[in-house]
């Protein structure tokens, strides 16, 4: 095993090629796009025995992908944004179909307006479409995680799809210290796909038709669906508590961080929550008892580990890295879901922040412990916030400024 | 935790610069962190990347708010408000400017806390432009400040990050790196580490509660003119298509056409003509002419040759 510097996106490369993957189809978009360079490079170069192709979108791609899949063949491929959106009706007919494949995407906030940096409403737009979610926070994380997700996505008892999810910038162009695995010991981890009862076959022309249904049939595929996505969470349980014994790397499906004592915790997705440890061992070191929760795995959603984990906490702020438009933070809902009815559960408050990839400043997870101590003294929730400052609001007022002027000069033009 | 930032333009290397320090910081046995930040992914445009270094795994990530060390490739960028060169010095942070302006001037004119250096390296060079190996000499002079460093190591670092353009690029930036390496040996060491502050008072974070606005306001539309005709985009060539106007067959409407950026206009004797001014130079319209009467011409050579 050698430790090695990798961003993000080298470290999917890494995994899928350490995967032994025998099928990439692709198609660009910033900032995933180096995962299949780096894919195309090594299939050039011989380095990987796999097949890459280029599609004429992501929705084509998915379906290539699915159609591949269906065949029994080991399938990979990388998106992001507004390409993982261009696929949603695929994403959601591949999971339908029970075929399993990794799909990585670096998360990159929604158009419009546009952003090259992270949030997560675009996976969260998966959210409910049959694949599995695996939210990583560190590269060395990413790279795991496209391991684990083939045994996730192949494992009989589940043969779903599975989105490996990173956050642009943060991760994707980021360099950190990554172990790579010996390909000997990723083998034995991860054998060779076995594709049981997957059938279609090159050179043996059959057709695999999708029926059209009534509500009852209907319901029983869409509802074995769901519960091949429930019978993850203890897939996922067996599989990670192998990946560690063999790599001694331990990827829980929700990670609890500086937790066992905490009074107040911090619930977070992805690569800021790593902004969140770094914050809270300040706290910590000021004597205060707080912790953090970060699901790895948000589908299937670990609803019982999630309550095991909160329980007995005084007061817990869900920081939501996305916008649900006239709704209420969609991890916070996700949280107060899977707590709702829980005697004495802790005081939930809803935050938002790192829209667009803003940043959010260490004095910021200060405050919210605060707000946190104070609502929980209170018993009496706050109102949701937006992590928004006064100076990023005189900057919104300097470019409405800009705006109205060249407007007003359009005006005078059309007058003349 | 070492805290580093590197600001420069698109194609002066900045993120090589950080790539680089952070190679060589990792086989001094520290744990690393680097990346580059940019929007519009162009050359010469403002960019910076960073580095982070610490004996424990780091969690912190994303832009450096107080940094140990800026390093700034081009001194242009130090007057751009949105370059943000400056952002969150103070009487602790190194700056270190490559810069014909001298050392005195620059304190003087910037009025930081903090102590301000320049890089000589840059004196040899006339042409800003062109400087050569900036990212290199910015991160031969960053490991020197560091002094967490040593001339091999950046010579191992250089080789790792850069051995893949060949052995004569690689001797050009390990020259241009050790130069400024030395040059910065009298300062060794001046770059330190901090801890951050324990969370026992802080200031708290100038949060606001946005207002509704009217979508008159808030949508995210904007209306202007023509301004697209107002920026150079031909700046961004690298090759330029030339038309043979001898092997032109005048169809009048091919190469007009195909072009992604409406640069070719025919004129009345239907011939072609290209807008340097706006031509990206992607070469569609070198692929797409039926005669093979446009052909491609290296930027620099064509520059050479005195054309437009």
């Amino acid at each position: 095993m050698s430790r090695v510097l990798l961003t993000g996106n080298a470290a999917a490369a890494w995994g899928a090629r350490l995967a032994d993957v025998d099928y990439v189809p692709a198609f660009p978009i910033t900032p995933q796009t180096e995962i299949i360079e780096t894919l195309a490079a090594w299939i050039d170069r011989g380095e990987l025995p796999a097949r890459l192709v280029t599609l004429d979108s992501e929705h084509s791609m998915l379906t290539a992908a699915g159609a591949a899949a269906a065949t029994g063949v080991r399938v990979f491929s990388a998106t992001s944004s507004q390409g993982l959106l261009y696929a949603m009706e695929m994403l959601y007919n591949v999971a339908g179909w029970r075929v399993p494949l990794v799909l990585v995407n670096v998360s990159r906030g929604l158009a419009a307006p546009v952003t090259l940096e992270p949030d997560h409403n675009d996976v969260l737009a998966a959210r409910d479409s049959g694949f599995l979610q695996l939210h990583c926070a560190s590269c060395q994380e990413v790279l795991d995680s496209v391991l684990l997700a083939y045994r996730l996505a192949e494992d009989a008892e589940v043969r779903l799809p599975v989105l490996v999810n990173m956050d642009g910038f943060y991760l994707s162009f980021t360099r950190e210290p990554v172990s790579l695995p010996e390909a000997a010991a990723v083998r034995a981890f991860l054998p060779a796909f076995d594709p049981g009862s997957l059938r279609f076959r090159a050179s043996a022309p059959e057709s695999q038709a999708v029926a059209v249904l009534g509500g009852g049939p209907y319901s029983y595929f869409r509802y074995e669906t769901h519960l091949a996505a429930l019978s993850a969470l203890q897939v996922y349980e067996r599989v990670s508590a192998e990946f560690a014994a063999q790599f001694g790397r331990d990827h829980p499906a929700v990670e609890a961080y500086r937790a066992d004592d905490a009074e107040y915790l911090f619930v977070m997705l992805g690569s800021f929550a790593t902004k969140a440890r770094a914050a809270l061992d300040r706290l910590r070191a000021a004597g205060w008892r707080i912790g953090l929760l970060r699901p790895r795995l948000l589908r299937p959603l670990p609803q019982l580990l999630l309550r095991e984990l909160a329980a007995g906490r005084r007061a817990i702020a869900v920081i939501d890295q996305s916008i649900a438009m006239g709704g209420a933070g969609i991890l916070y809902n996700e949280l107060a879901g899977a707590l709702y009815g829980m005697p004495d559960a802790p005081l939930l408050a809803s935050f938002t922040g790192g829209l667009g990839g803003r940043d959010i400043a260490p004095e910021e997870f200060f405050e919210i412990a605060r707000v946190l101590r104070d609502a929980a003294a209170r018993g009496v929730a706050p109102a949701p916030r937006l992590l928004y400052t006064h100076d990023e609001l005189r900057e919104v007022r300097k470019l409405q400024a800009i705006a109205r002027a060249e407007r007003a000069e359009l005006a005078g033009d059309a007058d003349e | 935790m070492y805290r580093i930032r590197f600001h420069g333009r698109g194609g002066q290397g900045m993120k090589s610069a950080s790539r680089i320090l952070g190679t060589a910081l990792f086989r001094a046995g520290y744990e690393v962190q680097d990346a580059p930040r940019y929007g519009a992914e162009r050359r010469g445009a403002p960019i910076f990347a960073f580095v982070r270094a610490d004996r424990r795994p780091i969690d912190e990530r994303g832009i450096i708010r107080r940094p140990d060390l800026v390093v700034v490739a081009d001194d242009s960028l130090v007057a751009v408000p949105a370059a943000g060169v400056l952002a969150g010095l103070d009487r602790h942070s190194l700056l270190l400017i490559n810069s014909h302006t001298g050392t005195a001037t620059w304190r003087e004119r910037l009025n930081l806390a903090g102590p301000v250096l320049t890089l000589p390296a840059a004196a040899e060079v006339a042409d800003r432009a062109g400087l050569p190996h900036v990212g290199a000499a910015c991160a031969g002079a960053a490991a020197s400040l560091l002094g967490a460093v040593d001339r091999e190591l950046l010579q191992a670092a250089l080789e790792e990050e850069l051995g893949h353009l060949g052995e004569a690029v690689l001797a050009q930036n390990r020259e241009v790196a050790l130069h400024a390496f030395d040059a910065m040996a009298a300062h060794s060491g001046a770059v330190r580490t901090r801890d951050e502050p324990p969370a026992t008072q802080w200031t708290a974070p100038d949060w606001v509660e946005l207002p509704f606005e009217g979508s008159g306001a808030a949508a995210p539309a904007i209306h202007a003119g023509g301004t697209s005709a107002l920026v150079p985009t031909g700046l961004w060539r690298t090759q330029r298509p030339v038309v043979d106007y001898a092997r032109c067959n005048r169809c009048w409407w091919v190469c007009s056409t195909f072009c992604p950026d409406s640069a070719i206009s025919v004129n009345a004797e239907r011939q072609p003509v290209i807008d340097y001014d706006h031509c990206k130079g992607c070469l569609v319209c070198v692929a797409q002419c039926p005669p093979h009467a446009i052909s491609a011409v290296p930027e620099h050579a064509a520059a050479l040759e005195g054309a437009p």
